[in-house]
């Protein structure tokens, strides 16, 4: 069977994202929803959907001292390159938050007074919600490898679009253009950028779009509430004419996206006559058409 | 961590997009016409921003380099060594057909490699991994933007590069990465006191009560800005009363801030009340938290 990854990202937060994304999920037919936005998934509060399954995600492991071994000889601190390693009352103290858990510590300690724990809080959860199957992760707070993580979602969410015969599925990625950005787009068919018509806006647009050239992704850009500065929304469609990224449509400010969230629902949901509603799945068929 | 007179504050936000930045430019800039000696750190390196709202000039730029091994393979006896010791599966290696790669963008440059390695075949060179720029705002102030490298998978490093830069005798203002994990981590690591800045909406909740949890386990002294008030609904304003979580102020959901703001223009130099709102906020949070423990 064939499958259609779409993945929606935005470079700057807060553009309207996930309420994109959300929208896309609903607008008939069965998806794979994959709420890759790991630091901060919302989807769920929308869609509700049932923990059918719950994996645990090792991010990493993290250094520590066993003092009735130690004897303070400083090879630790030498060697560390986080800065993770200091003297703290003349006693060799770890630095949770800097340790970037190489285990280069432990290993050189002649007197193995340094063990490594893992980190074990993060989940990855699998259920149903009313228009398919949704895959999200959750990154427990301070915890790194977010990349990682949104590749296991993926996987999961491509296994489960073969396992139910459902062709497309639709990932919500994070803000940003690091490693977790890096692995919500990649090998996907289409990349959806939505931004906002604001100077950092634009800006955030640039270097995202840089990261999906690197990658040769087939790009495409909304401008969302574009109504609130049309000269900066203008400046945007041209730029994206000048690079010559697909333009997929531009959206008014709405308070009724708020108000659809507010009643856990997706403006298609909330009110499907809607002039945005409306404007939304003329641009999702505008992506596929292609 | 502070000395008298002395206070870093780092501006945070779970979600994106709720106007952390709106809240550090406008903070600085009032602090900087109250004549206060002030740093503000743009620590969102994935996406700086802060230099939209300045027209500051470039004082000195300097690179974020880290560490990555290079294999002479004419010494090298595919021992497999350095793969064991390597915990970010940054070594790919054919054995077989004598075939050894380091994985750039894998690699974290701990130096794991180089001390596994009996052969001596394993050197290192330095990548960029992003640059610290400071400008020069008057003789007073100045901004430190943190910029990472587009394609450069982490952060962290220009983070930690950014902040060192701007040392520990002043009030230090810091515009955090979104989210709760490394990046935002790493900047409030440093703070006495966090803003955080949510919306009202069932989003914004979720984002900050995921942000609080995170601050409490670090016990760092916190409070909360909302931001588009009038939007959305009211269950942030139950969670912040039923947590006991000190409300710092209110902006309402206002086109010409938006306007504003989208044109990079600091609201406060347009609006009196906004001067007022954040020395107001500034003296509250300073007085609770600037002169603990010297």
């Amino acid at each position: 069977m064939k499958k259609m990854e779409t993945s929606i990202i935005s470079g700057k937060g807060g553009t309207g994202k996930s309420s994109i994304s959300a929208a896309f999920a609903t607008l008939g037919g069965r998806v794979v929803l994959a709420d890759c936005d790991v630091d901060a998934a919302n989807l769920h509060i929308l869609f509700n959907p049932s923990h059918e399954e719950e994996e645990i995600y090792i991010t990493g492991q993290k250094a520590v001292i066993d003092y009735s071994l130690c004897t303070n000889c400083r090879l630790c601190m030498e060697y560390c390159r986080f800065d993770a390693i200091s003297l703290d009352k003349g006693k060799i103290a770890i630095n949770e938050i800097s340790c970037d858990g190489c285990k280069l510590c432990y290993r050189i300690c002649p007197v193995n007074a340094i063990s490594m724990i893992e980190n074990n809080k993060s989940r990855m959860y699998s259920g149903t919600f009313r228009n398919g199957k949704m895959v999200y992760g959750r990154l427990a707070p301070g915890e790194e490898n977010s990349g990682k993580l949104v590749n296991i979602v993926r996987e999961k969410a491509r296994q489960i679009s073969k396992d139910h015969n459902i062709e497309n599925i639709i990932i919500d990625g994070p803000p940003g253009i690091g490693c977790a950005v890096i692995s919500s787009i990649t090998g996907t068919n289409n990349v959806v950028i939505v931004t906002e018509p604001t100077t950092s806006g634009l800006l955030d647009l640039m270097r995202t779009v840089e990261i999906t050239s690197m990658f040769n992704l087939k790009t495409w850009v909304i401008i969302n509430k574009f109504d609130l500065n049309p000269e900066i929304s203008d400046k945007i469609e041209s730029y994206c004419s000048e690079r010559e990224i697909n333009f997929a449509g531009k959206l008014r400010f709405d308070a009724q996206v708020v108000e659809a969230m507010v009643k856990c629902k997706s403006i298609i949901e909330y009110d499907p006559a809607s002039g945005i509603s409306i404007q939304i799945s003329k641009i999702w068929n505008t992506i596929n058409s292609k | 961590m502070i000395e008298s007179g002395k206070i870093r504050i780092a501006i945070a936000s779970g979600k994106g997009g709720t106007g952390k930045t709106l809240i550090s430019t406008n903070l600085f800039y009032a602090l900087q016409q109250l004549n206060y000696k002030v740093t503000l750190i743009d620590c969102d390196a994935e996406e700086p921003n802060v230099m939209i709202f300045f027209r500051e000039e470039e004082e000195f730029v300097h690179d974020v380099t880290q560490k990555v091994p290079v294999i002479d393979t004419t010494k090298c006896t595919f021992c497999g060594k350095c793969l064991e010791y390597c915990s970010y599966n940054a070594i790919f290696m054919l054995r077989d057909m004598k075939i050894i790669r380091i994985l750039e963008d894998l690699c974290h440059g701990c130096g794991a490699c180089s001390v596994a390695c009996k052969y001596d075949s394993v050197s290192e060179k330095d990548i960029s991994l992003g640059k610290v720029t400071r400008y020069h705002s008057d003789l007073q102030s100045s901004i430190i933007e943190a910029k990472l490298r587009v394609g450069v998978f982490s952060p962290v490093s220009v983070i930690k590069a950014a902040i060192k830069e701007a040392g520990n005798n002043e009030i230090i203002l810091m515009d955090s990465p979104p989210g709760t994990s490394c990046p935002f981590i790493q900047t409030v690591a440093v703070a006495d006191y966090v803003i955080l800045v949510t919306e009202p909406t069932p989003f914004g909740l979720s984002d900050l009560k995921q942000s609080v949890d995170t601050l409490k386990t670090m016990n760092k002294s916190y409070g909360v800005i909302i931001n588009r008030a009038g939007l959305g609904d009211k269950t942030v304003y139950e969670y912040l009363s039923n947590e006991n979580i000190p409300l710092l102020a209110e902006i309402p959901f206002d086109k010409e801030i938006a306007s504003l703001y989208s044109k990079g223009e600091i609201v406060a130099k347009h609006n009196i009340v906004w001067m007022d709102l954040f020395e107001t906020m500034f003296n509250t949070i300073y007085e609770k938290n600037g002169n603990i423990n010297n």
